[in-house]
């Protein structure tokens, strides 16, 4: 018996030996004076890009990632100092601008603000953040359909086809609640913003009608199942699509003509932000024209940085499922925060479609 | 002796901080409203169709998961307790080591078999069988059951070992065939095994939203889920902390009347 | 009629090995899988090696090896002293903190998770690494206990009078003469906790604060997002580890009995 404890404590010892030696430094046991703690989406930066900011200001960067605005806002929401910037969607930083969590951002700090496409700039002031006072945008998109030429013989314009039972059980739909009831909304015809409950209860009945088709429910790993050629057809963001054709060809990304959800994610300092001199580092940072076109080729969504564009190929910058023309644009609504009452009607509706 | 009884203090003082005050928060929040105030709503909320539907589903595919884990894991920790102890040893080495192997590994795992193109899919495909695997409550119990069918196999194993041989050969001279002696000693031996393995299947199965999320698509709700989301993304945490209050009621209830039958094997035993 | 059952019985065995085996088998064969995807696209080691360059992999395997190594240690000695306070307890008391103690085994990990996250923000302490252990901690304080409990119940009480009799200090008696008798059951109830400690998701998952992963939390951020196959290296290293901890552990010379314990 002894020996074998013996045994047990002497490989564990080890284990932990070596966890010790190749634990990287691993983060979190010694609070460092110099941090800066990220909360961005998955896979949605170049992570060359956090090394070199490391290495060009000293700043060390606690990152992690969410999948969701809705499971990142209640962490925020519970500590705002839990992260000192964050890079939520245009109707989430409304929502954390209206529940003070965010705190303005310091223009003047902000070297690289000029490489911004004003146009952008002026949509998100009209719509979301009076002045610009509080997000800086860092990728903007569509959300469409992508199809799988081999598997799709129809053309694809319009969202009806996802109710299409030849394509049952080869269907990918979006699993965040406003996603989802947006492709049901335009299919109505109704505002991707409504909160009338009579509305979002036919957009209800419409998704449960198309439950059976659906494969799945997916957040990111449409991306893998699409160009793995697993499924016909995915709701999908725009910014997938270009990653996606490259490693598939087959693959065509579509807005529908019903019109769709334009959206701009941007970094936000929040109110409890802990360094916030490194926060506006950070984001100037991620300004700089060439750090912007790295990113842009890393993570393919389209970059609102002007400047960034000058080294994108021409080919990419005149694809509309990349960059959307104006007339495709005047088709698609941007999604408002509608407030609690109708984000807690949207969840109780989508919980009767499962 | 008052001396070493002091001892027992640090050891309350933790389970009141780590256990009991914990619990206490589920009740603050779900009997909370939202704006404050004692309300019954999100207590009661289990009965709206949208509650009730995942906490149905959840129940039968955990008592499935349950049944059927017990029919498996019988009749092998029998056979393992009849084989001699070196080679049973081996074999339950076996039965432990993917248990090391992370939770969410080893039900990722089952994607690359069930998914589209995965070997039993193609099988599936072959025989006739049109349609996804992934996505239906069958994939979901195929996770449940590999998951805890070691939870079952060994406390029926452990239970299996303290029989004595004597006590088994005592019955076979008395006249009893092989079929009399598995029935009517083993089984009843066994029987606070069983309870524990039921308790270590069930309560687990029952609020799992892991396995429902890797193998279901996210098609289905369980339970857990439900409360899970509540939580992490509809940011409703006092519906959530109503949901789990009803849950663990359930699950305590439920492990009161098993504990009831398993004091009642033990005074048979005794 | 005896050979045909032990057929019968070794088929049986074989045919829960191979449902217990076939899911790792294909994590293993796709960890050297050229490509990303499901399709075979050549064998390669380049999995391994962006494993091995991985600073987050490396992070979640620190924190989840220190987790459930200290979880353990300390949820080991809290389970000791509870235990010798808990017998000197009689009668109804004593019933009640075993009541009391079953709570966290017999709950789910959902509720006991989503409990302590709750706690946790009612205090106000800031989610991170030490959240997370103190939450395996308590989840592992009762299995300790579990373990422990039914040797010191058996132990003869007089020993420990005995040495005291003799001279020996409290502290000394009980390192030298109750410890020892303990042992067995001190380790298997340690083994448990970290076990319980490793494999956990749910409760990580409530209590874990930012930057903070371990192998589990890790893995389910990824598989949202489509899973790296370098987490299919990852898998078969900790498989390999496993294999070889367990055979040292199990077929030493000395060990000749595994114990295996309910939860």
């Amino acid at each position: 018996m002894k020996r074998k404890v013996m045994l047990i404590c002497a490989v564990l010892a080890g284990l932990m030996f070596g966890a010790v030696l190749t634990g990287c430094g691993g983060s979190g046991k010694k609070q460092e004076s110099n941090v800066l703690k990220v909360y961005n989406w998955g896979e949605y930066i170049d992570e060359d890009v956090i090394a070199e900011f490391e290495e060009e200001t000293g700043i060390k960067v606690v990152y992690d990632t969410f999948s969701t605005n809705e499971e990142m806002y209640p962490r925020i929401e519970a500590d705002s100092s839990l992260y000192d910037v964050i890079c939520p969607s245009e109707y989430m930083v409304k929502k954390m601008m209206e529940n003070d969590l965010l705190q303005p951002v310091d223009w003047s700090k902000l070297e690289n603000g000029g490489n911004l496409n004003q146009a952008y700039m002026k949509i998100l002031s009209d719509q979301i953040d009076p002045g610009n006072k509080y997000m800086i945008p860092y990728c903007w998109g569509t959300v469409g359909i992508l199809y799988n030429t081999t598997l799709v013989d129809d053309t694809v314009d319009s969202w009806d086809i996802l109710w299409d039972e030849k394509y049952s059980g080869s269907i990918l739909m979006q699993d965040s609640v406003r996603d989802a009831f947006m492709v049901a909304e335009k299919k109505l015809g109704y505002s991707l913003n409504s909160t009338d409950p009579a509305e979002l209860e036919a957009c209800q009945v419409l998704l449960k009608e198309q439950y059976p088709l659906v494969k799945a429910y997916v957040i990111d790993e449409v991306r893998d199942k699409m160009i793995a050629g697993e499924a016909a057809l995915g709701v999908i963001y725009s910014g997938e699509y270009l990653y996606c054709k490259n490693e598939n060809p087959d693959l065509q990304y579509v807005l529908p003509k019903e019109g769709s959800n334009v959206w701009y994610d941007g970094w936000v300092i929040t109110k409890g932000c802990g360094n916030v001199d490194a926060a506006h580092k950070w984001i100037d940072f991620l300004l700089r024209a060439d750090i912007a076109y790295r990113n842009f080729e890393y993570i393919t969504y389209a970059t609102p940085n002007k400047a960034a564009e000058q080294y994108i190929d021409e080919e990419i910058l005149s694809d509309p499922g990349v960059f959307p023309d104006e007339e495709t644009l005047s088709r698609c609504e941007m999604y408002l925060y509608l407030g609690q009452d109708a984000e807690d009607m949207y969840y109780e509706y989508w919980k009767k479609v499962k | 002796m008052n001396k070493r009884k002091l001892l027992s203090l640090p050891y309350l003082v933790w389970m009141i901080g780590f256990t009991v005050i914990p619990l206490l928060m589920i009740l603050w929040y779900g009997f909370q409203k939202k704006t404050g105030g004692f309300t019954l709503e999100h207590v009661l909320a289990i009965a709206r169709p949208e509650h009730l539907k995942p906490l149905l589903i959840s129940l039968l595919l955990s008592v499935i998961c349950t049944a059927i884990c017990l029919v498996i894991a019988y009749p092998l920790a029998l056979i393992l307790r009849k084989a001699n102890l070196k080679k049973s040893s081996f074999v339950i080495f076996i039965f432990i080591l993917p248990m090391w192997m992370n939770f969410l590994l080893r039900t990722y795992a089952w994607l690359n078999l069930l998914d589209d193109g995965g070997l039993v899919y193609v099988l599936m495909q072959k025989m006739g069988f049109k349609g996804n695997i992934v996505g239906t409550y069958s994939a979901i119990l195929l996770g449940m059951v590999y998951n805890y069918l070691p939870f079952m196999v060994l406390p029926l194993y452990n239970a299996m070992t303290k029989i004595d041989d004597f006590t088994l050969n005592a019955a076979r001279d008395l006249g009893a065939n092989e079929r009399q002696v598995n029935l009517h000693v083993i089984l009843p031996l066994t029987f606070p095994g069983i309870v524990s393995g039921i308790t270590m299947v069930f309560v687990p199965s029952l609020t799992t939203f892991v396995v429902s999320d890797l193998l279901g698509g996210r098609k289905i709700f369980l339970i857990g889920n439900i409360i899970e989301q509540e939580f992490s993304t509809a940011s409703n945490w006092n519906l959530g902390a109503g949901l789990s209050f009803v849950l663990m009621i359930f699950i305590l209830v439920s492990m009161a009347i098993l504990n009831h039958y398993d004091t009642l094997g033990e005074e048979e035993e005794a | 009629m005896k050979k045909l059952k032990n057929f019968f019985g070794n088929a049986y065995l074989a045919i829960v090995f191979v449902f217990l085996y076939a899911p790792i088998v294909t994590l293993i064969v796709y960890s050297f899988n050229e490509g990303r995807g499901r399709k075979w696209q050549g064998f390669s080691v380049r999995w391994y090696e962006e494993l091995f360059h991985s600073a987050s992999i490396g992070d979640a395997v620190y924190n989840t090896l220190t987790i459930a190594f200290l979880s353990a240690l300390i949820a080991t000695v809290i389970g000791v002293i509870s235990c010798i306070g808990l017998q000197a307890l009689k009668g109804r008391t004593r019933n009640l903190y075993m009541a009391l103690n079953n709570i966290p085994m017999l709950n789910s990990d959902l509720v006991t998770g989503l409990s302590l996250m709750l706690a946790f923000i009612a205090v106000g302490v800031t989610f991170g690494y030490s959240t997370v252990l103190l939450a395996h901690i308590s989840f592992n304080v009762p299995y300790v206990i579990v373990n422990v409990m039914p040797r010191y119940r058996q132990m003869n009480q007089s020993t420990y009078e005995a040495a005291l009799d003799l001279g020996a200090k409290p502290v000394k008696a009980f390192l030298k003469v109750v410890l020892p008798e303990l042992m067995p059951g001190v380790i298997s109830g340690f083994l448990m906790a970290f076990t319980m400690s490793l494999d956990d998701f749910i409760i990580t998952h409530f209590t874990k604060g930012p930057g903070i992963n371990t192998i589990s939390t890790l893995i389910y951020s990824e598989i949202r997002r489509g899973i790296k196959p370098s987490m299919n290296a990852l898998s078969t290293i900790m498989f390999i580890s496993a294999i070889i901890l367990l055979v040292l552990t199990n077929f030493s010379p000395t060990g000749s009995k595994t114990e295996v314990k309910d939860r």
